[in-house]
């Protein structure tokens, strides 16, 4: 789960990772009473979960706290266009205002957990403000690595290593381990996924802040993390995706014209691939789980037939555990109840499929069936390109 | 011939009296596979499904002779579970459940070492050797004994597999899930190394997805020391970056991880690679056919 900058430094504040002042605000003159309080200059810092907010005009400054209520005004409701929102934008309903303070150095801090080393990984480097895929490709030198033992947890040699390689001195250097040794400890206890400070500030007097926060958490352990939870911010998905979520279906919205529900993870990502390779693209991601129950069959049928994009859809079950004809039944279900609004190819396979077939076939509904994965993609690919 | 488990794998069923656990424990039954025991802790001493029911795997593994565990366990305890079961000298586990936390799983990871237990999953569909013994959610029957090895990282898909080779005339040696999970215990190298010393193993399908570094390795290995055919398939290839697809470890993030970065490094290891899924059985039947005449 993503949560906003806003709501990232919160968390990292619980924790005592130093971060600037200021507040949150989808009001102009609040803006202004928050300048007030912690200016007068301040940055004001569009909330929407996207990166490269600097270039779309998503981070503006203010000298004074009436220059920030105008600059408030023109931002909030704005839409924001960077090279991660897409042409299509978001929407800017959130701005947080904060002190604007004085540079000497930018700096990088990111930790994730690094899946080959089954380990939590630490990562420094002073070639801050700029994206650390780029450092990487570019100048993997200046990255430095600390992995963490799950049994000890991060320990204090590890933390003043990567300050000392950061390159920082004096009382910058307590504030600075202390400062990556914070951060572990917020990464560890929220179950977070990624926290990325970038860029990681060191100001002309000497203090260390996070400029920027990123926090990305771990869904599978969302359920002890009530507080975080509760940061989830429906805006932020695609409408469609916000309802299959309602309904605990794993479903994502893309950029094609095939609609295509399928029994497990796996086989709806090779669904989607051998779309790709009959000449069609997938207009969606949609796994109805591998046991495929009546109920979850009768949901995804709503979200497919909703989406406007989509053309023509492919059902594609491996009746394993659960039979073909029980799952045949329930597509028909769903299929009377909620209408076959446009073309469908069923394709089922495993056990009792001849009766599924002879249900869809006797169900009076147009179905169009294929044996194999392949001759479904191709049955499916024209009839979205006629409409 | 077959890996990890065989005809005389004991199995001991942790959850066994949930509902999940009930299910599968009465399919596993019914292919043959020797359910002795089954562990609920506070219901010790009764019997579930014929089955004798104990409050420890240890008492499962000390008075029925476990060596092989099935965990159903609901995904907050799964992981003291696992470790459970390692711990009272369970040689091989099969962790069903879905949705373990990643931080509990790095604690597991860190409490096997050194400890003489070989992890399945979590998020798996099981492991099968077809004939000899079932751990797991896969339907058994769509599986034929034979000299086919599988591994997988997904569920319905490896059944989609199995079917098109099962369908050919050709039979599985075993059939693996490691999981859709980013932290898992066994993976493709692990294996990869069993497959190649069972004599019972002629080629094996190897059926990745985007996320992670697992096909890389995989495809290291093959090139420096797997004498077998080895044909794969990469799911996601349309996959958009840095979305979750189902499965927790299927994102590509930082623009690493991705399908195309696979096929790529599988094929230079001199592994079959199919573009479509449905080539998958086809694919292996050309690879034999190859195999046979050199």
């Amino acid at each position: 789960m993503k949560i906003h900058e806003y709501q990232a430094k919160k968390i990292l504040d619980k924790f005592g990772v130093q971060i600037p002042r200021g507040d949150v605000t989808d009001n102009p003159c609040q803006a202004r009473e928050i300048a007030g309080k912690v200016g007068p200059k301040v940055v004001l810092k569009a909330q929407v979960h996207a990166g490269g907010r600097g270039k779309g005009g998503g981070i503006r400054l203010a000298n004074s706290p009436q220059e920030a209520e105008k600059v408030a005004r023109e931002m909030i409701g704005m839409t924001l266009v960077t090279h991660q929102t897409g042409p299509e934008g978001k929407l800017v309903k959130k701005i947080l205002v904060e002190e604007a303070l004085d540079i000497a150095r930018e700096l990088y801090l990111g930790i994730v957990i690094d899946r080959a080393r089954e380990a939590a990984v630490v990562m420094a480097s002073p070639q801050g403000g700029v994206e650390i895929e780029k450092v990487a490709a570019e100048t993997p030198e200046l990255i430095f690595k600390e992995y963490i033992n799950p049994g000890t947890g991060f320990l204090s040699f590890q933390s003043r290593n990567l300050a000392f390689k950061l390159g920082l001195e004096g009382e910058t250097l307590k504030q600075g381990v202390r400062f990556i040794t914070s951060l572990y400890k917020t990464f560890e206890a929220t179950d977070a996924s990624l926290a990325e400070i970038n860029p990681l500030l060191v100001t002309k007097q000497g203090k260390v802040l996070a400029l920027d926060a990123k926090m990305n958490f771990d869904d599978n352990a969302l359920a002890r993390h009530p507080e975080i939870q509760e940061m989830r911010d429906l805006n932020e998905e695609s409408p469609l995706e916000v309802e299959a979520s309602k309904y605990n279906l794993n479903y994502i919205k893309l950029d094609g014209n095939v609609g295509c529900m399928v029994n497990g993870a796996g086989l709806a990502m090779a669904t989607m691939d051998i779309i790709m390779h009959s000449g069609g693209m997938p207009a969606n991601f949609l796994d109805v789980g591998g046991g495929v129950s009546e109920e979850a069959v009768k949901n995804a049928f709503k979200i497919l037939v909703s989406d406007k994009d989509v053309k023509a859809a492919l059902i594609n079950i491996f009746g394993g555990i659960v039979r073909c004809d029980l799952v045949a039944s329930g597509i028909v279900k769903a299929a009377k109840e909620i209408g076959l609004k446009v073309p469908m190819v069923v394709r089922l396979e495993g056990t009792n499929v001849d009766l599924g077939k002879k249900i869809l076939s006797e169900s009076g509904l147009s179905f169009y069936t294929a044996e194999t994965m392949k001759e479904a993609a191709e049955k499916v690919v024209p009839l979205a390109k006629k409409r | 011939m077959s890996i990890i488990i065989d005809e005389k794998t004991r199995v001991v069923i942790q959850g066994i009296t949930g509902g999940e656990g009930t299910f599968h424990t009465q399919k596993m039954q019914e292919y043959g596979t020797k359910v002795v025991a089954g562990v609920t802790p506070g219901k010790g001493g009764t019997i579930h499904l014929g089955i004798p029911v104990f409050n420890t795997v240890a008492d499962a593994v000390e008075k029925e002779g476990a060596n092989a565990s099935a965990i159903f366990v609901p995904a907050f305890a799964a992981a003291d579970a696992i470790m459970e079961a390692a711990a009272s000298g369970i040689r091989c586990t099969v962790c069903i459940t879905e949705g373990i936390p990643t931080f509990d799983m790095l604690k597991v990871k860190s409490f096997l070492k050194g400890k003489d237990c070989q992890l399945i999953g979590p998020n798996t569909p099981g492991i099968i050797s077809p004939g000899k013994c079932k751990i797991g959610i896969m339907p058994g029957h769509i599986h034929k004994p034979g000299s086919i090895g599988i591994i997988s990282r997904s569920g319905t898909l490896t059944y989609e597999a199995v079917d098109q080779v099962t369908k050919l005339g050709y039979g599985q040696s075993t059939a693996v899930g490691i999981g859709g999970d980013p932290i898992v215990g066994l993976k493709f190298v692990e294996l990869l190394k069993l497959f190649n010393e069972d004599k019972g193993t002629e080629a094996v399908i190897l059926i990745g997805e985007i996320g992670g570094t697992a096909e890389e390795e995989a495809a290291e290995y093959i090139s420096k020391e797997f004498t077998k055919p080895v044909v794969s398939f990469i799911a996601g290839q349309t996959a958009p970056p840095g979305r979750r697809m189902g499965h927790a470890g299927a994102i590509i993030a930082g623009g690493k991880g991705t399908a195309k970065e696979k096929m790529e490094a599988l094929e230079k290891a001199g592994a079959f690679v199919v573009k479509s899924p449905a080539e998958i059985g086809s694919k292996v039947k050309e690879a034999l056919a190859k195999q046979r005449k050199k």
